[in-house]
Protein backbone atom coordinates (compact mmCIF):
# COMPACT_ATOMS: atom_id res chain seq x y z
CA UNK A 1 0.00 0.00 0.00
CA UNK A 2 1.46 3.35 -1.03
CA UNK A 3 -0.28 6.77 -0.76
CA UNK A 4 0.76 8.90 -3.29
CA UNK A 5 0.50 12.79 -2.92
CA UNK A 6 1.00 15.36 -5.90
CA UNK A 7 -1.52 18.35 -5.64
CA UNK A 8 -1.75 21.95 -4.72
CA UNK A 9 -4.40 22.62 -2.14
CA UNK A 10 -6.50 26.26 -1.89
CA UNK A 11 -7.33 27.24 1.72
CA UNK A 12 -8.64 30.56 1.22
CA UNK A 13 -5.77 32.83 0.03
CA UNK A 14 -2.96 30.13 1.34
CA UNK A 15 -2.01 27.40 -1.33
CA UNK A 16 0.33 24.52 -0.67
CA UNK A 17 1.56 22.40 -3.37
CA UNK A 18 3.51 19.53 -2.17
CA UNK A 19 4.53 15.81 -3.80
CA UNK A 20 5.22 12.81 -1.45
CA UNK A 21 4.87 8.85 -1.42
CA UNK A 22 4.36 6.87 1.69
CA UNK A 23 4.37 3.37 1.95
CA UNK A 24 2.72 0.79 4.27
CA UNK A 25 4.72 -0.17 7.41
CA UNK A 26 6.55 3.33 7.43
CA UNK A 27 6.03 6.72 9.32
CA UNK A 28 6.35 9.79 7.40
CA UNK A 29 6.17 12.96 9.32
CA UNK A 30 4.79 16.33 7.86
CA UNK A 31 7.26 18.89 9.50
CA UNK A 32 6.96 22.60 9.43
CA UNK A 33 6.70 25.72 11.35
CA UNK A 34 2.51 27.07 11.42
CA UNK A 35 1.30 28.31 8.82
CA UNK A 36 3.91 26.23 6.37
CA UNK A 37 0.62 24.11 5.06
CA UNK A 38 1.02 20.97 6.63
CA UNK A 39 -2.85 21.46 8.35
CA UNK A 40 -4.10 22.25 4.72
CA UNK A 41 -2.40 18.64 3.40
CA UNK A 42 -4.25 16.76 5.77
CA UNK A 43 -7.36 17.97 5.20
CA UNK A 44 -6.91 17.46 1.52
CA UNK A 45 -5.78 14.01 2.55
CA UNK A 46 -8.81 13.38 4.35
CA UNK A 47 -10.82 14.74 1.67
CA UNK A 48 -12.34 17.71 3.65
CA UNK A 49 -10.90 20.28 1.04
CA UNK A 50 -12.64 20.82 -2.11
CA UNK A 51 -10.04 23.03 -3.66
CA UNK A 52 -7.60 20.31 -4.55
CA UNK A 53 -5.49 20.39 -7.98
CA UNK A 54 -3.51 17.35 -8.98
CA UNK A 55 -3.64 14.07 -7.33
CA UNK A 56 -4.26 11.45 -4.29
CA UNK A 57 -4.08 8.09 -4.27
CA UNK A 58 -3.77 4.93 -2.35
CA UNK A 59 -2.23 2.63 -4.58
CA UNK A 60 -4.45 2.60 -7.43
CA UNK A 61 -7.48 4.00 -5.72
CA UNK A 62 -7.71 7.68 -6.67
CA UNK A 63 -9.02 9.85 -4.17
CA UNK A 64 -8.67 13.09 -5.90
CA UNK A 65 -7.78 13.71 -9.35
CA UNK A 66 -8.91 16.02 -12.19
CA UNK A 67 -11.31 12.96 -13.11
CA UNK A 68 -13.26 13.15 -9.05
CA UNK A 69 -13.43 13.77 -5.87
CA UNK A 70 -14.20 10.87 -3.32
CA UNK A 71 -15.63 12.17 -0.09
CA UNK A 72 -14.07 12.05 2.82
CA UNK A 73 -16.82 9.68 4.46
CA UNK A 74 -16.03 7.08 1.50
CA UNK A 75 -11.91 7.44 2.62
CA UNK A 76 -10.25 4.44 4.16
CA UNK A 77 -8.48 7.25 6.13
CA UNK A 78 -8.26 7.30 10.08
CA UNK A 79 -7.76 10.86 11.48
CA UNK A 80 -6.45 12.24 14.42
CA UNK A 81 -7.04 16.22 14.70
CA UNK A 82 -5.24 18.19 16.22
CA UNK A 83 -7.65 19.49 18.96
CA UNK A 84 -8.88 15.75 19.17
CA UNK A 85 -12.29 16.84 18.20
CA UNK A 86 -13.93 14.41 20.49
CA UNK A 87 -17.76 14.07 20.17
CA UNK A 88 -18.46 16.03 23.74
CA UNK A 89 -21.99 14.71 23.75
CA UNK A 90 -20.92 11.28 23.26
CA UNK A 91 -19.01 8.82 25.73
CA UNK A 92 -15.72 7.80 25.10
CA UNK A 93 -17.20 4.07 24.16
CA UNK A 94 -19.72 5.52 21.78
CA UNK A 95 -17.18 8.30 20.06
CA UNK A 96 -14.97 5.56 19.31
CA UNK A 97 -18.00 3.05 18.06
CA UNK A 98 -19.00 6.15 16.07
CA UNK A 99 -17.26 5.11 12.95
CA UNK A 100 -17.79 1.60 13.20
CA UNK A 101 -22.01 2.80 13.76
CA UNK A 102 -21.61 5.41 10.78
CA UNK A 103 -20.54 2.32 8.34
CA UNK A 104 -23.49 0.50 8.94
CA UNK A 105 -22.51 -1.78 12.69
CA UNK A 106 -25.43 -2.54 14.55
CA UNK A 107 -25.44 -0.78 17.94
CA UNK A 108 -24.52 -3.71 20.44
CA UNK A 109 -21.61 -5.14 17.86
CA UNK A 110 -20.04 -1.77 17.48
CA UNK A 111 -20.06 -1.43 20.87
CA UNK A 112 -18.41 -4.44 22.14
CA UNK A 113 -15.60 -3.58 19.45
CA UNK A 114 -14.87 0.06 20.75
CA UNK A 115 -14.56 -1.43 24.46
CA UNK A 116 -11.96 -3.83 23.12
CA UNK A 117 -10.47 -0.72 21.30
CA UNK A 118 -10.24 0.89 24.64
CA UNK A 119 -9.32 -2.00 26.73
CA UNK A 120 -6.25 -2.27 24.05
CA UNK A 121 -5.23 1.32 25.10
CA UNK A 122 -6.05 0.70 28.80
CA UNK A 123 -8.76 2.79 28.88
CA UNK A 124 -11.65 0.19 29.52
CA UNK A 125 -12.41 2.21 32.86
CA UNK A 126 -12.98 5.34 31.43
CA UNK A 127 -15.26 4.16 28.31
CA UNK A 128 -18.90 5.64 29.83
CA UNK A 129 -16.47 8.85 30.51
CA UNK A 130 -17.92 12.19 28.83
CA UNK A 131 -14.61 13.57 26.54
CA UNK A 132 -14.78 16.86 29.02
CA UNK A 133 -14.07 14.67 32.15
CA UNK A 134 -11.20 12.99 30.64
CA UNK A 135 -7.17 14.14 30.96
CA UNK A 136 -5.61 15.27 28.43
CA UNK A 137 -3.43 11.47 27.84
CA UNK A 138 -6.68 10.16 28.10
CA UNK A 139 -8.75 12.08 25.47
CA UNK A 140 -5.11 11.47 22.74
CA UNK A 141 -6.26 7.84 23.31
CA UNK A 142 -9.87 8.10 22.80
CA UNK A 143 -9.61 10.24 19.57
CA UNK A 144 -6.50 6.95 18.75
CA UNK A 145 -9.06 4.40 19.45
CA UNK A 146 -11.52 6.22 17.27
CA UNK A 147 -9.53 6.69 14.32
CA UNK A 148 -7.83 3.52 14.18
CA UNK A 149 -10.88 1.11 15.34
CA UNK A 150 -12.62 0.85 11.73
CA UNK A 151 -8.98 -0.66 10.39
CA UNK A 152 -8.52 2.28 7.83
CA UNK A 153 -5.66 1.80 5.14
CA UNK A 154 -3.80 5.16 6.25
CA UNK A 155 -3.28 6.79 9.25
CA UNK A 156 -3.31 10.42 9.66
CA UNK A 157 -1.89 11.90 12.51
CA UNK A 158 -1.98 16.12 12.81
CA UNK A 159 0.09 17.42 15.79
CA UNK A 160 -0.76 14.48 18.05
CA UNK A 161 1.37 15.50 21.26
CA UNK A 162 0.71 19.35 20.83
CA UNK A 163 -2.50 19.36 22.93
CA UNK A 164 -0.50 17.89 26.09
CA UNK A 165 1.37 19.80 29.12
CA UNK A 166 5.12 18.64 28.60
CA UNK A 167 4.57 15.52 31.32
CA UNK A 168 1.85 14.05 29.30
CA UNK A 169 3.85 14.76 26.13
CA UNK A 170 6.08 11.76 27.18
CA UNK A 171 4.17 9.34 28.12
CA UNK A 172 1.38 9.59 25.40
CA UNK A 173 4.84 9.70 22.71
CA UNK A 174 5.46 6.23 23.60
CA UNK A 175 1.72 5.16 23.45
CA UNK A 176 1.45 6.84 19.79
CA UNK A 177 4.73 5.69 18.97
CA UNK A 178 3.67 2.03 20.21
CA UNK A 179 0.49 2.14 18.14
CA UNK A 180 2.04 3.60 15.17
CA UNK A 181 4.72 0.60 14.88
CA UNK A 182 1.48 -1.74 15.39
CA UNK A 183 -0.26 -0.07 12.45
CA UNK A 184 0.42 -2.10 9.33
CA UNK A 185 -0.95 0.86 7.19
CA UNK A 186 0.34 3.95 5.84
CA UNK A 187 1.13 6.06 8.63
CA UNK A 188 1.49 10.17 8.42
CA UNK A 189 2.03 12.19 11.31
CA UNK A 190 2.01 16.30 11.03
CA UNK A 191 4.08 18.18 13.69
CA UNK A 192 5.87 21.47 14.11
CA UNK A 193 8.31 20.21 16.71
CA UNK A 194 11.44 18.33 15.49
CA UNK A 195 11.88 15.98 18.37
CA UNK A 196 8.10 14.56 18.21
CA UNK A 197 9.76 14.16 14.61
CA UNK A 198 12.26 12.52 14.88
CA UNK A 199 11.30 10.30 17.66
CA UNK A 200 8.21 8.87 15.72
CA UNK A 201 9.31 9.35 12.07
CA UNK A 202 11.38 7.19 9.53
CA UNK A 203 10.90 10.02 6.95
CA UNK A 204 10.61 13.77 7.10
CA UNK A 205 8.68 15.51 4.87
CA UNK A 206 9.59 19.00 5.71
CA UNK A 207 7.40 21.54 4.11
CA UNK A 208 7.65 25.51 4.32
CA UNK A 209 5.61 28.20 3.10
CA UNK A 210 3.72 25.61 1.27
CA UNK A 211 5.90 24.06 -0.33
CA UNK A 212 8.44 21.27 0.35
CA UNK A 213 11.81 22.05 1.18
CA UNK A 214 13.13 18.17 1.73
CA UNK A 215 12.50 15.36 2.13
CA UNK A 216 14.64 12.76 3.57
CA UNK A 217 15.59 10.34 7.03
CA UNK A 218 15.78 12.22 10.14
CA UNK A 219 19.55 11.53 9.91
CA UNK A 220 19.87 12.77 6.63
CA UNK A 221 18.25 15.98 7.48
CA UNK A 222 20.22 16.53 10.27
CA UNK A 223 23.73 15.90 8.51
CA UNK A 224 22.80 17.85 5.88
CA UNK A 225 19.97 20.22 5.83
CA UNK A 226 19.54 21.72 2.65
CA UNK A 227 17.94 25.24 3.86
CA UNK A 228 18.36 27.74 6.58
CA UNK A 229 14.58 26.07 7.53
CA UNK A 230 15.75 22.89 7.31
CA UNK A 231 18.76 23.31 9.56
CA UNK A 232 16.50 25.81 12.07
CA UNK A 233 13.57 23.00 12.39
CA UNK A 234 16.22 19.91 12.90
CA UNK A 235 17.27 21.56 15.73
CA UNK A 236 20.61 23.21 14.74
CA UNK A 237 20.77 26.64 15.41
CA UNK A 238 21.06 28.89 12.17
CA UNK A 239 21.73 32.30 11.31
CA UNK A 240 21.43 33.83 8.26
CA UNK A 241 23.09 37.60 7.65
CA UNK A 242 26.00 39.60 6.64
CA UNK A 243 29.80 38.23 7.73
CA UNK A 244 32.01 40.51 8.65
CA UNK A 245 35.90 40.64 9.61
CA UNK A 246 37.02 41.69 13.06
CA UNK A 247 40.36 43.36 13.51
CA UNK A 248 41.44 40.58 15.85
CA UNK A 249 40.94 38.15 12.85
CA UNK A 250 37.59 36.66 13.86
CA UNK A 251 34.15 37.12 11.71
CA UNK A 252 31.53 38.75 12.62
CA UNK A 253 28.00 37.93 11.96
CA UNK A 254 24.93 40.56 12.03
CA UNK A 255 21.85 38.37 12.66
CA UNK A 256 18.42 39.93 14.10
CA UNK A 257 19.84 42.96 15.65
CA UNK A 258 22.49 41.48 17.29
CA UNK A 259 26.27 40.29 16.77
CA UNK A 260 27.57 36.74 16.82
CA UNK A 261 31.03 36.30 16.74
CA UNK A 262 32.24 33.31 14.25
CA UNK A 263 35.60 32.09 13.29
CA UNK A 264 36.12 33.66 9.80
CA UNK A 265 36.24 30.81 6.55
CA UNK A 266 39.43 31.19 4.85
CA UNK A 267 37.58 30.77 1.52
CA UNK A 268 35.29 33.63 2.69
CA UNK A 269 34.81 37.17 1.96
CA UNK A 270 32.47 38.41 3.47
CA UNK A 271 28.91 39.21 2.38
CA UNK A 272 25.84 36.90 3.09
CA UNK A 273 26.56 33.74 5.07
CA UNK A 274 24.76 31.11 6.60
CA UNK A 275 25.99 29.97 10.38
CA UNK A 276 25.13 26.59 12.54
CA UNK A 277 25.97 26.06 15.62
CA UNK A 278 24.92 22.74 17.07
CA UNK A 279 22.17 23.11 20.08
CA UNK A 280 24.41 20.61 22.65
CA UNK A 281 27.61 23.76 22.28
CA UNK A 282 24.81 25.72 23.56
CA UNK A 283 25.51 26.56 27.69
CA UNK A 284 22.67 27.86 30.21
CA UNK A 285 23.81 29.48 33.50
CA UNK A 286 21.30 31.55 35.56
CA UNK A 287 23.53 34.48 35.57
CA UNK A 288 26.20 36.54 32.89
CA UNK A 289 29.13 33.54 32.59
CA UNK A 290 32.56 33.57 33.46
CA UNK A 291 34.35 32.15 30.80
CA UNK A 292 35.93 32.46 27.33
CA UNK A 293 32.81 32.13 25.78
CA UNK A 294 32.68 35.30 23.29
CA UNK A 295 28.97 34.90 22.43
CA UNK A 296 26.32 35.88 25.35
CA UNK A 297 22.73 36.56 25.14
CA UNK A 298 19.51 36.75 27.36
CA UNK A 299 16.21 36.12 27.25
CA UNK A 300 13.50 34.07 28.88
CA UNK A 301 13.19 30.46 28.69
CA UNK A 302 10.29 29.68 25.85
CA UNK A 303 9.44 26.26 25.66
CA UNK A 304 11.21 23.25 27.27
CA UNK A 305 10.71 19.67 25.65
CA UNK A 306 12.14 16.63 27.05
CA UNK A 307 12.90 13.49 25.39
CA UNK A 308 14.12 10.80 27.39
CA UNK A 309 17.10 12.05 29.60
CA UNK A 310 17.73 15.06 27.17
CA UNK A 311 16.27 18.29 27.19
CA UNK A 312 15.83 21.11 24.62
CA UNK A 313 15.34 24.34 25.68
CA UNK A 314 14.44 27.42 23.62
CA UNK A 315 15.57 30.61 24.76
CA UNK A 316 13.72 33.59 23.40
CA UNK A 317 16.91 35.58 23.12
CA UNK A 318 17.94 37.88 20.19
CA UNK A 319 18.82 35.35 17.94
CA UNK A 320 16.47 32.89 19.69
CA UNK A 321 18.64 30.08 20.40
CA UNK A 322 18.39 26.18 20.71
CA UNK A 323 20.31 24.76 23.37
CA UNK A 324 20.52 20.63 24.54
CA UNK A 325 21.23 19.64 28.07
CA UNK A 326 20.67 16.80 30.62
CA UNK A 327 17.18 16.73 32.19
CA UNK A 328 19.63 17.25 35.72
CA UNK A 329 20.89 20.52 34.43
CA UNK A 330 17.17 21.84 34.09
CA UNK A 331 16.51 20.39 36.88
CA UNK A 332 19.88 21.91 38.68
CA UNK A 333 19.29 25.15 37.22
CA UNK A 334 15.26 25.11 37.94
CA UNK A 335 14.35 26.18 34.59
CA UNK A 336 10.70 26.54 33.38
CA UNK A 337 9.13 28.65 30.63
CA UNK A 338 9.50 32.63 31.58
CA UNK A 339 12.92 31.65 33.60
CA UNK A 340 15.63 34.55 32.07
CA UNK A 341 18.65 32.54 31.55
CA UNK A 342 22.18 33.37 30.00
CA UNK A 343 23.28 30.94 26.79
CA UNK A 344 26.38 31.30 25.93
CA UNK A 345 28.73 29.64 23.30
CA UNK A 346 32.32 29.42 21.71
CA UNK A 347 32.80 31.48 18.85
CA UNK A 348 35.16 28.36 17.51
CA UNK A 349 31.98 25.75 17.75
CA UNK A 350 29.77 27.81 14.68
CA UNK A 351 30.22 26.16 11.42
CA UNK A 352 29.73 29.32 8.48
CA UNK A 353 28.22 28.39 5.13
CA UNK A 354 28.46 31.19 2.10
CA UNK A 355 24.45 31.22 1.26
CA UNK B 1 -39.78 47.40 39.27
CA UNK B 2 -42.85 49.55 39.48
CA UNK B 3 -42.97 49.54 35.33
CA UNK B 4 -43.71 45.56 35.80
CA UNK B 5 -44.49 45.07 39.07
CA UNK B 6 -47.72 47.36 39.59
CA UNK B 7 -49.60 45.76 36.45
CA UNK B 8 -48.82 42.24 38.04
CA UNK B 9 -49.90 43.66 41.07
CA UNK B 10 -52.72 44.82 40.03
CA UNK B 11 -53.74 41.61 38.05
CA UNK B 12 -53.34 39.75 41.28
CA UNK B 13 -55.32 42.02 43.63
CA UNK B 14 -57.98 41.87 40.96
CA UNK B 15 -58.08 38.47 39.55
CA UNK B 16 -61.30 36.55 41.22
CA UNK B 17 -59.49 34.06 43.44
CA UNK B 18 -62.78 32.72 44.74
CA UNK B 19 -64.06 31.32 41.76
CA UNK B 20 -60.85 30.90 39.83
CA UNK B 21 -61.88 27.35 38.99
CA UNK B 22 -64.91 27.71 38.08
CA UNK B 23 -64.35 30.17 35.63
CA UNK B 24 -61.43 28.11 34.18
CA UNK B 25 -63.01 25.36 34.18
CA UNK B 26 -65.88 27.27 32.20
CA UNK B 27 -66.78 26.10 28.36
CA UNK B 28 -65.61 29.22 27.05
CA UNK B 29 -62.17 29.01 28.95
CA UNK B 30 -61.59 25.62 28.32
CA UNK B 31 -62.28 25.78 24.35
CA UNK B 32 -59.93 28.97 24.79
CA UNK B 33 -57.04 26.88 26.42
CA UNK B 34 -57.04 23.82 24.32
CA UNK B 35 -57.25 25.92 20.78
CA UNK B 36 -54.05 27.90 22.17
CA UNK B 37 -52.53 24.79 22.84
CA UNK B 38 -52.66 23.46 19.59
CA UNK B 39 -51.97 26.59 17.53
CA UNK B 40 -49.11 26.94 19.60
CA UNK B 41 -47.71 23.80 19.57
CA UNK B 42 -48.33 23.74 15.97
CA UNK B 43 -46.74 27.03 15.13
CA UNK B 44 -43.74 25.98 16.82
CA UNK B 45 -43.76 23.16 14.95
CA UNK B 46 -44.07 25.09 11.35
CA UNK B 47 -41.09 27.55 12.84
CA UNK B 48 -39.29 25.09 13.64
CA UNK B 49 -39.20 23.06 10.54
CA UNK B 50 -39.07 26.38 8.15
CA UNK B 51 -37.00 27.72 10.38
CA UNK B 52 -34.27 25.27 10.44
CA UNK B 53 -33.34 25.10 6.79
CA UNK B 54 -33.72 28.67 6.90
CA UNK B 55 -31.28 29.33 9.20
CA UNK B 56 -29.13 26.79 7.45
CA UNK B 57 -28.36 28.49 4.85
CA UNK B 58 -27.76 32.06 7.17
CA UNK B 59 -25.06 30.63 8.28
CA UNK B 60 -23.52 28.29 5.98
CA UNK B 61 -24.52 29.15 2.56
CA UNK B 62 -23.03 32.03 0.89
CA UNK B 63 -25.82 33.80 -1.36
CA UNK B 64 -26.44 37.05 -2.73
CA UNK B 65 -29.12 39.34 -0.78
CA UNK B 66 -28.31 37.45 2.63
CA UNK B 67 -28.88 40.89 4.50
CA UNK B 68 -31.91 41.42 3.16
CA UNK B 69 -33.28 38.43 3.87
CA UNK B 70 -32.28 38.51 7.47
CA UNK B 71 -33.73 41.84 7.85
CA UNK B 72 -36.59 40.57 5.93
CA UNK B 73 -36.68 37.50 8.84
CA UNK B 74 -36.52 39.83 11.53
CA UNK B 75 -39.15 42.22 10.14
CA UNK B 76 -42.39 40.18 12.13
CA UNK B 77 -40.76 40.50 15.49
CA UNK B 78 -40.50 44.56 14.80
CA UNK B 79 -43.86 45.21 13.09
CA UNK B 80 -46.74 45.80 15.00
CA UNK B 81 -48.90 42.64 14.77
CA UNK B 82 -52.30 43.84 13.56
CA UNK B 83 -49.99 45.04 10.55
CA UNK B 84 -48.79 41.40 10.28
CA UNK B 85 -52.58 40.31 9.99
CA UNK B 86 -53.81 43.03 7.60
CA UNK B 87 -50.54 41.69 5.43
CA UNK B 88 -51.36 37.90 5.77
CA UNK B 89 -54.94 39.28 4.56
CA UNK B 90 -53.90 40.62 1.70
CA UNK B 91 -51.78 37.39 0.24
CA UNK B 92 -54.23 34.58 2.02
CA UNK B 93 -57.79 36.51 2.34
CA UNK B 94 -60.47 35.58 -0.14
CA UNK B 95 -59.59 38.75 -2.35
CA UNK B 96 -55.49 38.39 -1.79
CA UNK B 97 -52.71 37.85 -3.76
CA UNK B 98 -52.58 33.85 -2.84
CA UNK B 99 -55.91 33.53 -1.53
CA UNK B 100 -57.93 34.08 -3.82
CA UNK B 101 -55.88 32.07 -6.55
CA UNK B 102 -56.66 29.75 -3.27
CA UNK B 103 -60.55 30.13 -3.68
CA UNK B 104 -61.06 30.51 -7.41
CA UNK B 105 -59.56 27.12 -7.57
CA UNK B 106 -60.09 25.01 -4.73
CA UNK B 107 -63.22 27.12 -3.02
CA UNK B 108 -60.69 27.24 -0.24
CA UNK B 109 -60.90 29.94 2.46
CA UNK B 110 -58.17 30.34 4.85
CA UNK B 111 -58.98 33.59 6.98
CA UNK B 112 -61.77 33.04 9.97
CA UNK B 113 -60.21 28.97 10.33
CA UNK B 114 -58.11 27.69 12.93
CA UNK B 115 -55.15 27.55 9.90
CA UNK B 116 -55.30 30.58 9.46
CA UNK B 117 -54.97 31.67 13.58
CA UNK B 118 -51.74 28.69 13.19
CA UNK B 119 -50.85 30.80 10.27
CA UNK B 120 -50.51 34.06 12.16
CA UNK B 121 -49.23 32.26 14.93
CA UNK B 122 -46.34 30.47 13.04
CA UNK B 123 -45.92 34.11 11.16
CA UNK B 124 -44.86 36.34 14.16
CA UNK B 125 -43.05 33.20 16.16
CA UNK B 126 -41.20 32.27 13.19
CA UNK B 127 -38.20 34.47 13.01
CA UNK B 128 -37.82 33.94 17.41
CA UNK B 129 -36.85 30.35 15.92
CA UNK B 130 -34.44 31.62 13.34
CA UNK B 131 -32.82 33.67 15.42
CA UNK B 132 -32.23 30.84 18.38
CA UNK B 133 -31.36 28.16 15.77
CA UNK B 134 -29.20 30.85 13.84
CA UNK B 135 -26.83 31.15 17.34
CA UNK B 136 -26.83 27.36 17.84
CA UNK B 137 -25.48 26.85 14.28
CA UNK B 138 -23.15 29.86 14.22
CA UNK B 139 -21.79 28.42 18.04
CA UNK B 140 -21.37 24.92 16.48
CA UNK B 141 -17.63 23.40 15.48
CA UNK B 142 -18.27 22.34 12.16
CA UNK B 143 -14.96 20.65 12.42
CA UNK B 144 -16.57 18.39 14.49
CA UNK B 145 -19.16 17.24 11.58
CA UNK B 146 -15.86 17.35 8.97
CA UNK B 147 -14.68 14.77 12.13
CA UNK B 148 -17.49 12.39 12.10
CA UNK B 149 -17.22 12.82 7.97
CA UNK B 150 -13.80 11.23 8.21
CA UNK B 151 -15.15 8.02 10.58
CA UNK B 152 -17.81 7.53 7.46
CA UNK B 153 -20.56 8.98 8.56
CA UNK B 154 -22.96 10.21 5.50
CA UNK B 155 -24.39 13.93 5.47
CA UNK B 156 -27.73 12.44 6.79
CA UNK B 157 -25.87 10.73 10.21
CA UNK B 158 -23.84 13.74 10.79
CA UNK B 159 -27.28 15.98 10.68
CA UNK B 160 -28.67 12.95 13.24
CA UNK B 161 -26.14 12.09 15.52
CA UNK B 162 -23.82 15.39 15.55
CA UNK B 163 -25.03 18.68 14.50
CA UNK B 164 -28.86 18.33 16.13
CA UNK B 165 -27.67 16.74 19.17
CA UNK B 166 -25.23 19.60 19.91
CA UNK B 167 -27.78 22.28 19.16
CA UNK B 168 -30.30 20.03 21.45
CA UNK B 169 -30.48 23.58 23.82
CA UNK B 170 -30.81 25.81 21.00
CA UNK B 171 -33.73 23.96 19.39
CA UNK B 172 -35.24 23.74 22.76
CA UNK B 173 -35.21 27.11 23.04
CA UNK B 174 -36.34 27.34 19.25
CA UNK B 175 -39.52 25.82 20.40
CA UNK B 176 -40.18 27.41 23.58
CA UNK B 177 -39.78 30.79 22.41
CA UNK B 178 -41.73 30.27 19.22
CA UNK B 179 -44.32 28.42 21.26
CA UNK B 180 -44.69 31.05 24.07
CA UNK B 181 -44.74 33.99 21.70
CA UNK B 182 -47.36 31.84 19.06
CA UNK B 183 -49.61 31.53 22.61
CA UNK B 184 -49.12 35.11 23.49
CA UNK B 185 -50.45 36.11 19.78
CA UNK B 186 -53.44 38.82 19.30
CA UNK B 187 -52.81 41.70 16.68
CA UNK B 188 -52.23 39.40 13.95
CA UNK B 189 -54.55 37.05 14.75
CA UNK B 190 -58.00 38.80 15.48
CA UNK B 191 -57.04 40.70 11.74
CA UNK B 192 -56.81 37.95 9.95
CA UNK B 193 -58.52 35.03 11.48
CA UNK B 194 -60.92 36.14 13.77
CA UNK B 195 -62.45 35.81 16.88
CA UNK B 196 -64.85 33.24 16.75
CA UNK B 197 -65.23 30.72 19.54
CA UNK B 198 -63.30 27.08 19.04
CA UNK B 199 -61.78 28.21 15.83
CA UNK B 200 -59.68 30.93 16.03
CA UNK B 201 -60.35 32.36 19.93
CA UNK B 202 -57.08 31.52 21.52
CA UNK B 203 -56.85 33.04 25.25
CA UNK B 204 -55.68 36.36 24.43
CA UNK B 205 -58.41 36.34 22.43
CA UNK B 206 -60.62 35.19 24.56
CA UNK B 207 -58.86 37.91 27.66
CA UNK B 208 -60.18 40.69 25.40
CA UNK B 209 -63.77 39.73 24.56
CA UNK B 210 -64.52 38.64 28.15
CA UNK B 211 -63.02 42.07 29.21
CA UNK B 212 -66.01 43.67 27.70
CA UNK B 213 -69.09 41.21 29.47
CA UNK B 214 -67.36 39.58 32.84
CA UNK B 215 -64.18 40.69 33.90
CA UNK B 216 -63.64 38.00 36.47
CA UNK B 217 -62.93 36.00 33.24
CA UNK B 218 -60.83 38.42 32.19
CA UNK B 219 -58.28 38.84 34.80
CA UNK B 220 -58.79 34.71 35.78
CA UNK B 221 -57.62 34.07 31.94
CA UNK B 222 -54.94 36.52 32.35
CA UNK B 223 -53.55 34.84 35.17
CA UNK B 224 -53.28 31.63 33.55
CA UNK B 225 -51.16 33.38 30.76
CA UNK B 226 -48.86 34.79 33.57
CA UNK B 227 -48.32 31.84 34.74
CA UNK B 228 -47.46 29.92 31.83
CA UNK B 229 -45.06 33.12 30.97
CA UNK B 230 -43.47 31.89 34.28
CA UNK B 231 -43.29 28.64 33.79
CA UNK B 232 -41.22 29.36 30.22
CA UNK B 233 -38.93 32.02 32.31
CA UNK B 234 -38.09 29.41 34.95
CA UNK B 235 -37.93 26.62 32.48
CA UNK B 236 -35.03 28.73 29.89
CA UNK B 237 -33.97 29.57 33.29
CA UNK B 238 -30.63 28.35 32.57
CA UNK B 239 -30.26 29.33 29.27
CA UNK B 240 -30.91 32.73 29.32
CA UNK B 241 -30.74 34.07 32.83
CA UNK B 242 -27.51 33.45 35.04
Amino acid sequence: MTLSVDVAARRGAFEVRAAFEAEAGETVALLGPNGSGKSTLVLAIAGLLSEVEGRIALDDVVLDDDGGHVPPERRPIGVVFQDLLLFPHLSAVENVAFGLRARGADAAQARTKARAALDRLGLGERADARPRDLSGGEAQRVALARALVGEPALLLLDEPLSALDVGTRVEVRELVRDQLRGFPGVRVVVTHDPVEASALADRLVLLEGGRVTQIGSPEEIRTSPRSRYAADFVGVNAFSGRLERLPDGAGALTTAGARVVVPWPEDASGGEVIALLRPSDVTLSLGPPVGSARNVFDGPVSWIAIEGDRARVRVASAPPLVADLTVGSVERLGLREGVRVWASFKAVEVRVLPR
Amino acid sequence: MLLVGLPLLGLIVRTPWGRIGEVLTSDTALTALRLSLVVATTAAAISFVLGFPLAWLLVRSPFPGKTFVRALVVLPLVMPPVVAGVGLLAAFGRRGIAGSWLYDWFGFQLTFTTGAAVLAASFVSFPLAVLALEAGLRGLDVRLEDAASTLGASRWYVMRRVTLPLMAPQIAAALVLSWARALGEFGATITFAGNLQGRTQTLPLAVFERLQSDQDAAFAISMLLIAIAFAVIIGLRGRFLR
